[in-house]
């Protein structure tokens, strides 16, 4: 039997569509479009004179070692934030599943970062690790660690995956807390009965069972620090020092700034677009596959 | 309709036009990027204009930091719908002047209005960085200063200094190991505005080129000389220094500059804008002194540029608009108000009447380190290396110089190699803005 509605003619359901696809539209794909048209462009910031160029905007950039730069720093940057705050999320929220007293504080208190803007966020993290003013930078260096992320890439590129992180884990831990808490106890009551250990119950039945969680928020974590890092990174180091932080959608920005280089600047945030289609598309075709729903 | 009805009619719209004698001002918006006690100076200038004449009321918008209001003026431009006056910083004055059509020469707007306006009247080493080759005055100046070094006493005499401030930068390096010794060991001196202080600046003030064709202000097809001598010595210097940790890099803006007032680091170049904050701040003796030079290079010191913002008129207004634009620059350049912007917030003044009668007062005895970057300034008659800095894509181009300055300072690169790669990779930006700017 079918369960679908079904409607006469396509008035209807266009009409019910419109809404959404108007705001798809106007929204995503209109400005999206406008980028692309941009990146083969070569104009002065009040648009006053414009040039055709096709890909010339894109060969300068290949052209250029700062890209690639950008790029490393984009792989090491996502891959340490994704892969720390995934699991340190997971940590959490397997220790405040258990009954423990005054979970729903911990709990509560674990989802506040999220609430924090990135750019406060950055700040935050700014005051405590400031090689001059920062609480924890001077125990630090009282420590003999020589801490400057003003002139340190590693010590600059450190303190923006711990904020970028930090304001991570709390997101993740939600999804985490609420996926373990649908794991039907029975199954995890059967293997105690069964002789298995707790670290034995987690990696053959809680874990699995979390995939198609965890791939999601694989996904999301992904997004995030792609895009929306980016307020952390113009707040803690500014993509510097020496471009050590320069992540590809800071470069975006800081190309773009004063209007200098709008071309240059759209056309990588083209690359940057086939870039986070790409990726989804990998994930949802190989990496879902190994997903238990 | 009856005749009862049109008069009650007529009598309507006469009592709301007799109501509302706004409707008949102009209004003029200007657009600025002022915080804090800087806003209420804006603020202020414009509620004193309004109440000063009736045809013309200036609207007041803050737009963010300079790089936003910059970004906002364009976005607004180009969606027609551009401010009166907007205040941009002195490093976007390539990138306005070179868009004709989207803006006013102040110049033209004077004349075209009718108002009195005498080129020669204000100081030319603040005009001439917003002026043509030829001398005319194509933005306004509002906020300037230059880049002076701030010195704590109370450090200088715990390090056995003498109470004169070093002069020379090997001076400034040995007191600077001097105060390391005596316990200022994070940071001996250090720098604001990196590439403001050891590029522009350091320029301007040896007399020695940072690009061609007059820095740019003869040509767009102006190209880069930072990899000369001077600036591979000074920042090899740096490098060294920072090595041995006398010096201490403090970024890029001006983010570092709690570490004078904080008492870290005891000699510090900044803008001497920062006076207001040390005033506020700094717990110890302090004042200012002019930027360090090397005795070696021939002529030392030249004069300083000025940093700080203008005001830039947008194209495509109305006449009766720019009439009311060009009073209120007349407005702005009375020699009172800018006796009083000066005195009280530490702004450059722009007229020669005004410094002369802030210099007749007494003012500068009681309080010399407001009178520090003028001497800077008109330390001698500004040549071509030394009027200003005029490059289109200036915002970006800093940031690449940053970037190869700090690869410089933490060893990535050698000084030489680090200026070079930051040489051509500004002349690239230059190209691109050649092109662009027809």
């Amino acid at each position: 039997m079918q369960k679908y509605a079904h409607f006469k003619g396509l008035t209807i359901p266009l009409l019910l569509l419109l809404p959404q696809l108007t705001i798809t539209v106007v929204f995503f794909y209109w400005p999206a479009s406008q980028a692309v048209w941009q990146s083969f462009l070569l104009q002065d910031a009040f648009g006053i004179s414009t040039e055709f160029v096709w890909f010339e905007n894109y060969r300068d950039l290949f052209a250029k070692p700062e890209y690639y730069k950008a790029l490393i720093n984009t792989g090491i940057f996502s891959v340490f934030v994704a892969l720390l705050s995934l699991s340190l999320a997971l940590l959490f929220a397997v220790m405040a599943d258990r009954q423990i007293r005054g979970a729903e504080i911990y709990k509560t208190l674990l989802i506040w970062p999220y609430a924090v803007a990135p750019a406060i966020a950055g700040v935050l993290w700014i005051f405590m690790f400031d090689p001059s003013l920062g609480m924890l930078a001077r125990g630090l260096q009282s420590l003999g660690v020589n801490w400057n992320p003003r002139l340190n890439g590693n010590d600059a590129m450190t303190l923006v995956i711990l904020a970028a992180t930090w304001k991570q884990i709390s997101y993740n831990f939600l999804f985490f807390l609420a996926g373990l808490q649908s794991i039907p106890r029975s199954v995890i009551e059967a293997a105690v009965i069964d002789g298995a250990r707790p670290m034995r119950r987690f990696w053959t039945i809680v874990f699995p069972l979390l995939s198609p969680t965890t791939f999601f928020l694989l996904v999301v974590n992904l997004v995030y620090v792609f895009f929306d890092t980016f307020g952390i990174i113009d707040t803690v180091s500014g993509g510097g020092p020496s471009g050590a932080t320069e992540t590809l959608v800071y470069k975006v920005y800081s190309d773009g700034k004063g209007g200098t280089n709008l071309g240059g600047s759209a056309a990588q945030s083209v690359i940057l677009l086939a870039m986070v289609i790409a990726m989804t598309a990998i994930q949802f075709r190989f990496i879902e596959r190994k997903v238990t729903y | 309709m009856t005749f009862a009805l049109k008069t009650l009619t007529a009598a309507g719209v006469f009592a709301l036009a007799a109501a509302s004698p706004a409707l008949a001002q102009t209004e003029i918006q200007w657009w600025h990027a002022m915080t804090g006690a800087n806003n209420d100076v804006v603020v202020k200038l414009a509620e004193e204009f309004n109440a000063s004449q009736k045809d013309y009321k200036v609207v007041v918008a803050y737009k963010g930091s300079y790089p936003d209001t910059l970004n906002a003026g364009i976005a607004a431009f180009r969606a027609g719908n551009a401010p009166h006056i907007i205040q941009v910083f002195e490093v976007g004055t390539a990138t306005m002047m070179s868009a004709k059509g989207a803006i006013k020469p102040v110049a033209d707007l004077m004349k075209d209005a009718g108002e009195t306006f005498d080129p020669k009247s204000y100081l030319p080493a603040i005009t001439g960085y917003y002026s043509t080759t030829k001398g005319e005055m194509l933005s306004f100046p509002f906020n300037s200063s230059s880049m002076v070094m701030w010195y704590n006493k109370d450090a200088l005499k715990k390090a056995g200094l003498p109470e004169a401030p070093p002069k020379t930068w090997p001076e400034v390096f040995e007191a600077a190991k001097k105060l390391k010794a005596a316990g200022y060991d994070k940071c001996g001196f250090s720098t604001a505005w990196t590439t403001w202080a050891n590029i522009e600046q350091l320029g301007a003030w040896h007399n020695v080129p940072v690009g061609t064709k007059a820095n740019g202000f003869d040509g767009f097809d102006t190209e880069f000389r930072i990899n000369s001598d001077l600036f591979v010595k000074h920042l090899t210097n740096l490098a060294n220094l920072q090595k041995e940790g006398v010096f201490s890099y403090s970024g890029r803006t001006n983010t570092g500059e709690g570490r004078f007032t904080s008492g870290e680091c005891p000699l510090f170049l900044t803008s001497s804008a920062f006076f207001g904050n040390v005033k506020a701040n700094a717990k110890f003796d302090w004042s200012n002194a002019p930027m360090p030079y090397y005795p070696d290079v021939a002529g030392a010191p030249q004069n300083s540029i000025i940093g700080g913002a203008s005001l830039w008129v947008m194209g495509g207004k109305k006449a009766d608009e720019y009439k009311g634009v060009a009073k209120f620059f007349t407005f702005l350049s009375d020699v009172d108000r800018q006796v009083k912007l000066h005195t009280e917030s530490g702004y450059l003044p722009i007229t020669k009447a005004a410094y002369e009668k802030v210099k007749a007062s007494g003012f500068y005895k009681q309080n010399p380190y407001l009178e520090t970057p003028l001497l800077e300034l008109n330390n001698k008659e500004p040549t071509d290396n030394s009027r200003g800095v005029r490059f289109g894509g200036l915002v970006q181009i800093r940031d690449i110089w940053s970037e190869e300055i700090e690869a410089a300072l933490n060893g990535q690169k050698t000084p030489k190699a680090a200026l070079d790669a930051a040489n051509e990779r500004g002349n690239q930006a230059l190209r691109q803005f050649e092109r662009t700017a027809k």
